[in-house]
Order: structure tokens, then sequence, then C-alpha cells
């Protein structure tokens, strides 16, 4: 099969780091598997880059593409916006897509708006749902709006491809099937791509070292009600604990007990985790505007009126000095069976 | 330093009341307030003007009750405040918006610098400043949490990513789209309050833009809004009340249970 028998029309955009994929490139291709079956086309993801080995691109097709656009230059390394937007016009000129997703993340909400105008197709951003119109077969995509007060369904009738990003976490890689078959089209990367008005000087990692609130599976946030830094401890405990990331409030943030990368809500990040546990956090909406897609909601928090309380799955109404040290013994004590019964 | 900050104005967030029947935003009677994510692009802004001389412009688009966001922004010291308004721009969805407010922008001349907040509180996109860098050609950095340097047409700053920091260095004129940690907003001076009382707004209109009328509005949107609802608010979830140590270890006794249950452990 080369490129031009494959009719893969619905695209996704995969992301990686220094060479190796992200786990949201593969959730991508869980969302745009699907697409692509209800409309009867073929799956392709694009790889923008430099160092992304066959297997990793052997593994998306294994998750789902039909076809990887191998797109690979050591001046790509980085993610620029300007030669990543440039070598993915071209793209899409040249192939004509007619859904194209990407991630929600720095790169992904920087990409696609900036592309999005260059071949004068319509954006929609950070959708937890996307789905067919029948009859139409119009992308449908559903996303949380005014601090997620409402959820917002978009259309792009006229203009194509039909774009949008799609929040991390919101969807579950396909399991990895090595009987998939598919093709890798190595796409040659021309010097006019390039721009050179933008160079990356370096990368530090964020301080607290703790990992990244909107990349993880559970968080596990902390706010004024721990009264002090020192105690944000018992926090990064129990992250520790569930396999977790912290995350804080803004008053949390603002007291300089962690780093703003960690505060979660309305100017911080937005999260969608499986759990997200709230401790010493009223819920503010401002806070809420960050957390409402997240899967499971935990509260702990003394207060039976607090905001939070209402919005969570379970609501543990207990001053988190004592519940959460109570919780851990619970935890430790589950794991140390689990580990014998594992000898 | 000629500097463009494009702010909008949105409904106060602590304010939004959503209509049980319809499942919209009600958006009478609430109060308006500059997006609190442009405030950090406006500081950033002036503490450039401060330390390098030059002119902060502030530019809005919307209905003329905007003008009022744009008083605040010359009250906090921005120098000169323009409107972007007109019927025909009604509906716009982000990449209207953008083509809108980039034509607007090039009618105003050069600008070494257009600074953007992370995004507006109320659409959440984080797609207008990219966009407006796209349709103008400018070189692009978002979520700029630190400028370092500017220096020989270049600044080296450095953006928020997943888990830390890129450090960039940029040509000018370029655009930022800039995070809370870049720096915390000023409150109005009394002379800027002043000012703001006083100032010409100007006002640019369809006509008095360089504009292709198949891009504006409702109509030259490529996005069209079809549905609206409300999630659901509660989630119907347990509570549990432990105000001794029997209540915190059957509570943590509860959690655990549940957490297992959901396949969270
Ligand atoms: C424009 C704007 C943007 C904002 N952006 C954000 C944002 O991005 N993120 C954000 O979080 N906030 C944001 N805020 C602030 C928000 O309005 C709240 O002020 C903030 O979320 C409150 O943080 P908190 O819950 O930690 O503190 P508080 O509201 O003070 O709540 C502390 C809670 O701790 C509880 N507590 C006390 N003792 C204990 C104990 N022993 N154990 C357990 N709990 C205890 C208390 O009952 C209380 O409910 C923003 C505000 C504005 C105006
Ligand atoms: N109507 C508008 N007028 C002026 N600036 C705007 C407007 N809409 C968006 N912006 C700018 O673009 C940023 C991102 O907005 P958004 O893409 O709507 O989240 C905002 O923080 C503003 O700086």
């Amino acid at each position: 099969m080369s490129a031009e028998t494959c009719q893969c029309l619905v695209w996704t955009i995969a992301e990686q780091r220094d060479g190796a994929l992200k786990d949201v490139s593969f959730e991508l291709l869980a969302r745009g598997r699907r697409l692509a079956d209800k409309l009867g086309t073929g799956l392709a993801s694009v790889v923008i880059g430099d160092g992304v080995s066959r297997e990793a691109m052997t593994e998306l097709v294994e998750r789902g593409a039909d076809a990887v656009y191998s797109v690979q230059d050591p001046r790509l390394a980085h993610f620029v916006c300007e030669p990543y937007s440039n070598a993915l016009s071209g793209l899409v000129s040249a192939y004509s897509p007619s859904v194209v997703l990407a991630a929600a993340t720095s790169s992904g909400r920087t990409l696609m708006p900036h592309l999005a105008v260059r071949v004068r197709a319509g954006l929609t951003a950070d959708c937890t749902e996307l789905d067919i119109e029948e009859g139409t077969g119009l992308l449908l995509q559903t996303r949380p709006a005014i601090g997620g007060n409402i959820m917002a369904t978009i259309k792009t009738p006229d203009r194509r491809p039909q774009m949008a990003t799609v929040r991390p976490r919101s969807s579950r890689p396909l399991p990895r099937d090595p009987a998939r078959r598919g093709i890798i089209v190595d796409v040659p990367v021309a010097d006019s791509v390039m721009d050179g008005r933008v160079r990356v000087l370096g990368y530090r990692k964020d301080a607290d070292g703790s990992g990244c609130v909107e990349e993880a599976g559970i968080v596990v946030a902390g706010g004024k009600g721990l009264k002090k830094a020192e105690n944000l401890a018992l926090v990064r405990g129990l992250a520790e604990d569930l396999g977790g990331v912290v995350g804080a409030s803004r008053e949390a943030v603002d007291r300089g007990w962690i780093g703003y990368p960690h505060q979660i809500g309305l100017s911080g990040k937005t999260v969608s985790p499986r759990l997200y546990v709230g401790i010493g956090i009223s819920g503010a909406i401002q806070h809420l505007a960050g957390i409402k897609t997240s899967e499971v909601i935990v509260s702990v928090n003394p207060d039976p009126d607090a905001n939070l309380h209402k919005l969570a799955d379970y609501a543990v109404v207990a001053d988190a000095f004592l519940f959460v040290p109570e919780l851990r013994r619970r935890l430790a004590a589950r794991k140390m069976e689990a580990d014998n019964h594992g000898e | 330093m000629r500097i463009l900050v494009p702010i909008k104005q949105v409904p106060e967030t602590g304010d939004v009341k959503m209509d049980p029947e319809t499942g919209t935003v009600v958006r009478a009677g609430v109060e308006t307030v500059v997006n609190p994510l442009d405030l950090y692009a406006v500081e950033a802004a002036l503490r450039l003007k401060a330390e390098r001389g030059g002119t902060v412009v502030a530019l809005s688009m919307g209905p003329a009750q905007a003008a009022k966001a744009l008083r605040e922004a010359v009250a906090m010291g921005c120098d000169e405040a323009v409107l972007v308004s007109d019927r025909r721009f009604g509906g716009s969805d982000t990449w209207a918006t953008s083509y809108t407010i980039a034509q607007a922008a090039r009618k105003l001349g050069y600008f070494d610098l257009v600074i953007a907040g992370e995004r507006a509180t109320d659409g959440d996109t984080a797609q207008v400043g990219p966009g407006i860098a796209s349709w103008l050609g400018l070189p692009l950095a978002t979520y700029v949490s630190r400028i370092e340097s500017v220096e020989g047409g270049e600044m080296i700053l450095e953006r928020l990513v997943e888990d830390g920091y890129q450090r960039l260095a940029i040509t000018l004129p370029a655009l930022l789209t800039v995070v809370k940690e870049i720096a915390s907003p000023r409150l109005p001076t009394l002379r800027g309050k002043k000012r703001s009382k006083d100032i010409d707004i100007a006002v640019l209109d369809a006509d008095s833009i360089d504009l292709d009328p198949s891009y504006l509005g409702l109509k030259g949107s490529p996005t069209k809004v079809v549905r609206i609802a409300s999630p659901k608010v509660s989630r119907g979830g347990a509570t549990v009340i432990a105000k001794d140590d029997e209540g915190v270890a059957a509570a943590a006794d509860g959690l655990v249970a549940f957490l297992e249950k959901k396949g969270l452990l």
C-alpha cells in the first residue's frame, strides 16, 4: 500500500519529546479510530520531530493508525510553532484530510490555531467528546466552556479540515494489536519549512519534579486548609501512595508552598484525571473550573458545607491531619499485603 | 517599544448563573470585567515600557460596552485604547476574531510586540493569540512565564510547558501569550483613573479596516455552536462524616473500598 492508495481522511498529530512518543498520541488514535470507522475511512497519524524510531511508529499502527506520516529532521527536534505549522500545512494541502485532531497540550494548543488560520479551517479547543453526526458525517465536537458550566457542541459545516484539540486523559489508548498493518511514509523536509525566528535555547525541569498535573492519571491537590508549607508533605505522601502527581489551589501557590506549574483552576491548569483528590480546598468556582471533567472526585475537608464536597463523588468531612495519615496507613498495609502475595 | 495588548471583556466568573430551563448562561445583570488573564498581559507590557520606554496600546473587540475594559487598562497605565466594534463582527468564533483583530492591528501601524492573555475565561479556547500571530505572520511564543532580556531585536524568554520550562530566543516583532507567573498585575493609579475617564477611545468599525467581508462575524466563522447543555453539577456522591478516631477509621476504610471498586488502586 502506498500513501496514495491509503485513503486516510482522519488524522491525529502525535506528540513526542526527545524522540519518545507521548501517551497522548495513543489516546488520540483511540478517538480517531472510532471516527474513521464511523466514516468508513482510514486513520493516519503525523509524527513531527527527530529521532522517533521505526518501533515507535509501528506502535502507532498497532494502536490504530493505518498510515504514519513521518516528518523528521534534526531541526524539528523541539516543538517550535512556525516550522511545525509550515510542515503540517504542506501535508494538509497535499492530502486534504477531513478531520485533524491534536492534543490540547501546550504545543497542540499553540500549533492548531496557527495552522487553522493557514489552511482557512475551523478549530474547536479542548474537546472532551467527539462524534460523527448521522446523515451528514460531520464531526460533532463537544467541549466544556465558561469554567465548565456549560458543554457546547460545535460543528464545522463548510471548511475542511474539521480541526479539534482533545483534552489529554479524556480517552484511553487502544490495546496494542501486533497483527495490525499500516504504512509508514517518510515525508521529505524542505528547507523552506524552517523559519529561524524562534530558537530553542534550553529546557529546565519544574523545580518540584513531582510530575505534570495535566498528564497525570491521578492528581492529589492541596489547599489553604493545610495551613503551612510543610504540611503539603501530607499531600505529597498520598500522591506517592496513589501513584499520582501533586496539584494545588491558587491559595497554596500564592503562599509559595508549591510552584505555579501545579496550580489547578481558572488561572492555572485544567486537568481530567481518572482520580482527583482535593485536600483542604474549599472548591471556589475558579478552582472547580479546572477539575470538572475529572472522572472521580474525592474531597477531604472538615467543613460539611465546603463547595468541593458538593461536586465530589466521595466527600470525607474530616480534618485532613487526622484522616490522611489514617488513609495512608491503610494504603501501606494494603501494599504490603499485595507485595507478600506477589512473592 | 510599541506594544499592542488585545484584551477581552468577559462576565465576572464568580458570577456565572445558569438558566436551569435553557441550560444557557444568563448574561443579563452580570458584571463584566477585563478577562483576568489579560491583566497579566497588560502588566507585562507596562513593565517593558517602564524599562525601555514606548507606548502600550490596549485593543478590545466587542460591543460598545467593551470600552469599560479599555478604560480599566488605561487606568493601569496603557497609553492608548482602541475599540474594534461593528455589528458585522457579532458572533465571531476564534478564527474570525483573530482575523479581525489582526487586520485592526495592521491598520494601527507597526508594533514591536503583541502580548495577549493565555486564554479568555469565558470561551476558554486560548486560540485567539496564536491565531493573530498566524494572520500577521509574527513568530509566536505561548505560555510565556518570564521575559529574561530584550536586546538587538531579540527577546530571551521562558515558556511554561507540561513538565518544565522551555527557554527561547525570539526575533521581534513577535507575539507572546503570557501566564500568571509573568508578573502580578498592578492596581489602577489615581492619575490613571483620571486619565481613563478623559481619554478618547478610538473606534474602528468594519469600514475603517481592510477586511474580507466573507471572514467576518457569525457568517465568516468556520465553527458553529449547535447545542449547549449543562453538565451534571452534582455527581450524587457519597458523604462520610468523621468526627472522632472511630469515624476517621471508618471513613478511611470506606474510601479505600470506594477506590477499589472504581479500579483506582
Ligand atoms: C480571576 C481569578 C482566578 C483564580 N484562579 C484560581 C485558580 O486557577 N485556582 C484556584 O485554586 N483558585 C483560583 N482563584 C482563587 C479562588 O477564588 C479561591 O480563592 C481559591 O481556590 C481558594 O483556595 P483554597 O480552597 O485552598 O482556600 P480556601 O478557600 O481558604 O479553603 C480552605 C479550605 O480548607 C478547609 N480546611 C481547614 N482546615 C482543614 C483541615 N484541617 N483539613 C482539611 N481541610 C481544612 C477549610 O474548611 C476550607 O474549605 C482565582 C480567583 C480569581 C478571582
Ligand atoms: N474580543 C477580543 N478582543 C480583544 N482581545 C481578545 C478578544 N478575544 C480574545 N482576545 C485575546 O486573545 C486571548 C485568548 O482568548 P481566547 O482564544 O478567546 O481564549 C485573550 O486573552 C485576549 O488577549
